[in-house]
This record gives structure tokens, C-alpha cells and sequence, in this order.
């Protein structure tokens, strides 16, 4: 998902023995539904993981802004023109609210974005695929933030309150993004031949980093176990995969556009789809740093940072003049 | 020196004469730029028609070990709820 | 009167067009993430406005060509913005100088359109001058703050204000369109603009502490459409592109 693959700290769940009195208390408000405020108590790996878990989702979000950022100058019509940019620029906004929601932990945004920079975070690997025509923007709202919305819904219920306050300020935004993501996609499906052509090579390429985005299977993992008894991590990694393809067939199949995967088919007796699963071994490679875009867009967000350097030093440099000057009057 | 900017945290009274309520965070040089910040952080969708600022150090919080003696006298009063008072559906919305 | 008004409207919906363009180029590359969400403000506000102006145009003209139709259609010689706002951004500091060098002129402009005997263009200019007094303050004190900041942030903008400051002038050039005008009672005459201007303009740089330049050497050729700079047809190039590609498309 946003935050894929976080790697949950400790060795998996602690049975109840293994427990003190602490955590023990600490589990059994989160199994009341209580909130986890920033100043109660809470064990450390439940603090490092939620770090490493909202820090990689708000990576995310302004790693993301940039292979649509990359469509924006290039819209076809004002009105496409605005709605882009306000979606990315909600993006932007989200990565901001999950930054703040990741300092109430104790680790600033600067220091986040220096761990981003120096690649020791990672953002999702769906960013680190190319939009080569405006199809893929449609295709990016409709397949990415859909499979994103699928994460984050769940997220809002999540153990710690200002994680789940920023889910879900960014859910009621988000909600306009797959919608334009989806009607931007099916004007290419419903206009010219070329039009169509477009819309196909986008959901050809863009179909399986999605189902990517979900991350390998984890319903045998012990470190996704502990996640979920913290509540950090609300469903599995199949359990959502299937969700999105369940949904998203019937809206591929409503465009006149092909899921290409020839094993596609309906399971009557699951009541779901049975799918392939994408190469685990490419998303393994984008993960390594060997996607398509990952250089550029890890060079991109580096560049931006660096050059805007100055700019951040003298508005602050301002600042203290003039609450020195406040202050001497 | 540190140039990280501060944190501020942004309160906003919407349109319906509520009080100022505590919608975020944001980093910001200075208070000025906090409120313009927050104006188009935080006011994107037409959410507020007031706002306040406050830097994140200089909020004074109670701390969760005072919960007990600060909270639980008010549990007691549970007549400064709403949904205390069982209200008849025939009068009406409330 | 009709080509004339047509002609007018062109150069307020370019101006907006093109800045507005300029400015969503920074979209995820801003040194901060606020400043980032509030530069997409400032160009959505722009496009706003330009669907606006450029909608008059269309009706005015009565051609049935729309905004996009005016926008995406277009060769260089059909543009009639100022030379100031087809320049690449630069840096942030040149990118927020020539917004706050506009957003003065527009502000001030606004102010009088308000009043327009034409009132589809008192309508839109209500609603423009309220977005732009906002453009100003926040361009404004990004000036100052940066101005008055470090040594190095001193430098780059008073390099930034010497840099486009040929290009200031263009803003209160007067010709026959502008006569027309203000023989109609539509829009003011931009030379009488600029006292207005300067008060605004010397207040802020002043206490951003630095000097206005004593030029008076002013570039022209874009409100006019008679020669824009070489940048305008690379800018054209990536914006037009689909609707020049697929011309039969919809979008």
C-alpha cells in the first residue's frame, strides 16, 4: 500500500505471558477501541513501527505527487488542468497531515525527509512507474487511488489517534480523486480510436504495480500479525488485494477495457474473482531501487529539497529578526 | 543553528458560529506565515472563516497520568449529555 | 469596439493563462510542503480567472470559440500577455518576485474593473480582485521575508528584481486598444496605473530592503502580440500538445 512492507518492530505478537503488566494494559485498551494518545504510554516497537508505517505514507503522498505533477503542464483542457492540480495538490496536503501525525512520535519532518533522501525510507513502489500519456493519469486515479483508498478507509480506525484523525481528513478528501481518476480514463475509452488505444496501454501497464501496491502475501507473517493486534494494520495484504480486483473488474468491463490477465474468471463457489498475481520479483526490483522512475524521482524530491534550502533558511532567518526587533521595543 | 521551522498548530472556526476547533498541524517561520499557511492548508474547501495559530511548544497539555482526578468527576455528570435525557420521537428533533 | 474589447479581454485571460501555467510547473517541487499547497492555491485561483476572461473573449469574438478553444488553439502571434509572465520561473525567488510584480499590477487593475461599464467584467473582476489581494499578501511578505533574510536570500532577490525589472513597463504601456477602452468606460488606462503601483511596490521592497532599479529601459512585444520571447512557443509546445495531437479528441 502507501506504507508497503513496513517492517513491524519486535519479533512478532507477544502472547499474553510474555506481557508486563504495561503492555498488557496497553494491549487491552487497544482491544476496548481506545485511542492511543501521544503522551500515553506505549511500547517502544509499537512507537518505532508507526513511525516507520505513517513516515512511509506521507513519503508516499509527496512522492506521488510527481508522476501526476508530471501531466499537469500538459492537460488538455483548463478544466482537466484545474482538478489535476488540486488532486496533486491534496496530495501534497496528505503527506503534510501524516507528517504531523508522525512528529506527535517525536521524529521531525526534517529529519523524515533526510531519511527519505538518504534512501533508507522508502515510498510506495507504484511512484516508481512512468505516466507516458494522459491516459495514465486517468488510470493513476482510478487503479492507484483506489487500491489506496481500500487501505486507508480501514486506517481510520486505527489504535493511534492522530494517525486516524489524519486517515481520515484524507479520506473525505479523497474521495474526489478516484472519481476524476475514472472520468478522465473513460473519456479515452469512449472517444477516438486513438483515445481507446490509449486508455488499454494504460490499464495494461498500470494493472499489476497496482495489484503490487497491496505487497506480497503476509497472512503468514508474525510481523504483520503484531501490527494488526496493535491495530495498525487493519486487514491482510490478500484480504485487500481481493477486495480491489472484485471491485475493479466490473468498472474495467464498464469502459470496455480488458484486465489483462487471462485467468481472470469469477468464482462462483468463492464469490470472487481468481486472479494472477503479479511478479513478485519485479516489485522485489522496484524495491531495490530498479523501477523504472526510481532515480528520477528520488533525484526530483533531492533537487527540490536542496534548492529550496536557502528559501527555508532566510524566511526563518527573518523570522528571528523580527521577533528580536519585537522583543527590543 | 537549527532551521527547521517550528510547528504551530492550527485552530479554525467554521461558518456555523461553533468555536475555534483544533484541525492540525503545520511548520511555519513565523506566525504570519503560520496563519497564511494554515488559510491554505487547512481552508481548501471553504472549512473556516477564522483562524488561530499556536506554537506547538507553547501549548500546555495535562498529561495522561492526571486523567483519572481530571476527567472522572465529569463522568459522573452525566446529565450534561444529550442523550442523557430520553426524549419522546413526538417532540420532534432536538 | 467589438474587436478592440476582444483584444482587451485576450490580454487580461493570457496574462492569467500563462502565469498560471508557469506556476502549476512548481507542483511538488516547492522548498516546502505549505508553500508547495499554496502555490497550487495561487495557480488555481489563475486558471479561475482565465476560464473567466477567456470566456468573455469567446462570446465577445462570436466565432464559438471557448476558453479551451482560446487557450489550446493559439499560435504564438494570438497571445497577448506581458513578457514578465512567459519567462521560465528560475528559481523560487524569481518565481515569487515576478508573481508579487504582477499581482500589484493586477490588484490595482482589478480595482478600476470593478467599476467597468461592461458589467460581465465588473462580475468577474469582483470576484479576480479578491483572490488577487490575497496573491499579493502572500507574494508580498514572501518578498520582504526573503529580502530581509540570510545574505544569500538578499542576493538572489535583489538579483530577481534586476532580472525582470525591463519587464515592469510593459504593465502601463497605453495603445489604441487601451484607448478604446477607456473612451468606453471599460478598463483604465494602464499608464495612469502605475503611480498606484509604485506606492504598493516600494512599500514592500523597501522593507524587504531592497533597492528598486533606477532602469527605465522597458521590453515590449507582448500585450501587444507583435514579438514574445522564445519561451512562449516551448511553453505553447508542452500545453498544447494533446489538442494539437488528437485535434478530433475530446477530453
Amino acid at each position: 500500500m502507501y506504507a508497503q512492507m513496513v517492517k513491524t518492530a519486535g519479533n512478532g505478537v507477544k502472547s499474553q505471558t510474555d506481557m508486563t503488566d504495561q503492555e498488557a494494559a496497553f494491549q487491552a485498551r487497544i482491544d476496548a477501541g481506545e485511542k492511543i494518545e501521544p503522551k500515553d504510554w506505549m511500547p517502544d516497537e509499537y512507537r518505532l513501527t508507526l513511525m516507520r508505517q505513517i513516515g512511509q505514507h506521507a513519503h508516499s503522498e509527496i512522492v506521488g505527487q510527481l508522476p501526476e505533477g508530471n501531466w499537469i503542464t500538459r492537460a488538455p483542457t483548463l478544466e482537466r488542468k484545474a482538478i489535476l492540480l488540486a488532486k496533486v495538490q491534496d496530495e501534497a496536503g496528505h503527506g503534510l497531515y501524516l507528517y504531523c501525525a508522525a512528529e506527535t512520535l517525536g521524529v521531525s519532518r526534517d529529519e523524515l525527509l533526510e531519511e527519505l533522501h538518504n534512501g533508507r525510507m522508502k515510498y510506495s513502489s507504484i511512484f516508481n512507474y512512468p505516466t507516458l500519456t494522459w491516459a495514465d493519469i486517468g488510470a493513476v486515479g482510478w487503479l492507484v487511488d483506489g487500491a489506496a483508498i481500500m487501505n486507508q478507509v480501514p486506517l481510520q480506525r486505527t489504535s493511534y489517534g492522530p494517525y486516524s484523525r489524519a486517515m481520515i481528513r484524507v479520506c473525505k478528501e479523497e474521495s474526489f480523486h478516484q472519481r476524476q481518476g475514472y472520468d478522465a480514463i473513460r473519456k479515452c475509452a469512449e472517444g477516438t480510436d486513438a483515445q481507446k488505444h490509449m486508455a488499454q496501454d494504460a490499464l495494461n501497464r498500470f494493472w499489476y504495480p497496482s495489484l503490487m501496491m497491496f505487497g506480497p502475501s503476509d497472512k503468514d507473517s508474525v510481523h504483520s500479525e503484531q501490527s494488526m493486534a496493535w491495530k495498525i494494520k487493519i486487514n491482510t495484504n490478500d484480504e485487500l488485494r481481493q477486495k480491489f480486483v472484485d471491485q475493479t473488474v466490473p468498472q474495467a468491463e464498464f469502459l470496455g477495457l480488458t484486465i489483462p490477465d487471462e485467468n481472470l474468471k469469477w468464482n462462483e463457489e468463492r464469490g470472487h474473482y481468481d486472479f494472477s498475481q503479479p511478479d513478485w520479483s519485479e516489485f522485489f526490483n522496484v524495491l531495490k531501487g530498479n523501477g523504472p522512475c526510481n532515480k528520477e524521482r528520488l533525484g526530483a524530491r533531492v533537487k527540490a529539497w536542496d534548492d529550496g534550502q536557502w528559501v527555508r533558511d532566510g524566511l526563518m532567518a527573518h523570522a528571528r529578526k523580527k521577533s528580536t526587533k519585537l522583543a527590543a521595543e | 543553528m537549527k532551521n527547521e521551522w517550528p510547528l504551530w498548530e492550527v485552530f479554525i472556526r467554521g461558518q456555523h458560529g461553533l468555536s475555534h476547533r483544533h484541525v492540525g498541524s503545520l511548520h511555519a517561520p513565523d506566525a504570519e506565515m503560520a496563519i497564511k499557511n494554515a488559510r491554505d492548508v487547512y481552508t481548501r474547501r471553504n472549512e473556516g472563516v477564522s483562524i488561530w495559530v499556536v506554537e506547538a511548544n507553547n501549548i500546555a497539555a495535562s498529561s495522561p497520568s492526571n486523567k483519572g482526578p481530571l476527567y472522572e468527576p465529569a463522568e459522573s455528570k452525566v446529565y450534561r449529555h444529550p442523550t442523557f435525557f430520553d426524549i419522546p420521537d413526538e417532540a420532534g428533533a432536538m | 469596439m467589438s474587436s478592440a474589447l476582444f483584444e482587451y479581454l485576450l490580454r487580461l485571460g493570457d496574462n492569467t493563462l500563462i502565469l498560471s501555467h508557469r506556476v502549476s510547473e512548481w507542483c511538488g517541487l516547492a522548498p516546502v510542503l505549505e508553500e508547495d499547497i499554496a502555490l497550487a492555491n495561487t495557480a488555481l485561483d489563475l486558471i479561475g480567472q482565465t476560464q473567466m476572461w477567456l470566456g468573455l473573449a469567446g462570446e465577445v469574438e462570436g466565432k464559438g470559440r471557448d476558453a479551451d478553444a482560446l487557450a489550446f488553439r493559439r499560435d504564438v502571434w494570438g497571445f497577448r500577455n506581458l513578457l514578465l509572465l512567459e519567462r521560465p520561473n528560475g528559481d523560487f525567488g524569481k518565481t515569487m518576485m515576478r508573481q508579487f510584480l504582477f499581482d500589484a499590477f493586477n490588484v490595482v487593475n482589478l480595482g478600476y474593473l470593478i467599476k467597468s461599464s461592461d458589467p460581465r467584467i465588473a462580475a468577474i473582476a469582483e470576484k479576480a480582485s479578491k483572490e488577487a489581494a490575497y496573491h499579493l499578501e502572500r507574494s508580498g511578505d514572501t518578498v520582504i521575508g526573503l529580502g530581509d533574510g540570510t545574505e544569500e536570500s538578499h542576493r538572489r532577490m535583489q538579483d530577481a528584481l534586476d532580472e525582470l525589472w525591463p519587464y515592469v513597463g510593459e504593465m502601463f504601456a497605453s495603445d489604441t486598444v487601451d484607448a478604446e477602452m477607456v473612451a468606453a468606460g471599460v478598463a483604465p488606462d494602464p499608464q495612469t496605473l502605475r503611480k498606484e503601483w509604485n506606492e504598493i511596490t516600494v512599500r514592500y521592497l523597501t522593507e524587504a530592503t531592497l533597492t528598486v532599479p533606477d532602469g527605465t529601459f522597458a521590453h515590449k512585444g507582448g500585450k501587444t502580440g507583435v514579438q514574445h520571447t522564445e519561451h512562449l512557443g516551448h511553453l505553447l509546445t508542452s500545453m498544447q500538445w494533446l489538442q494539437r495531437a488528437y485535434p478530433d479528441a475530446s477530453w
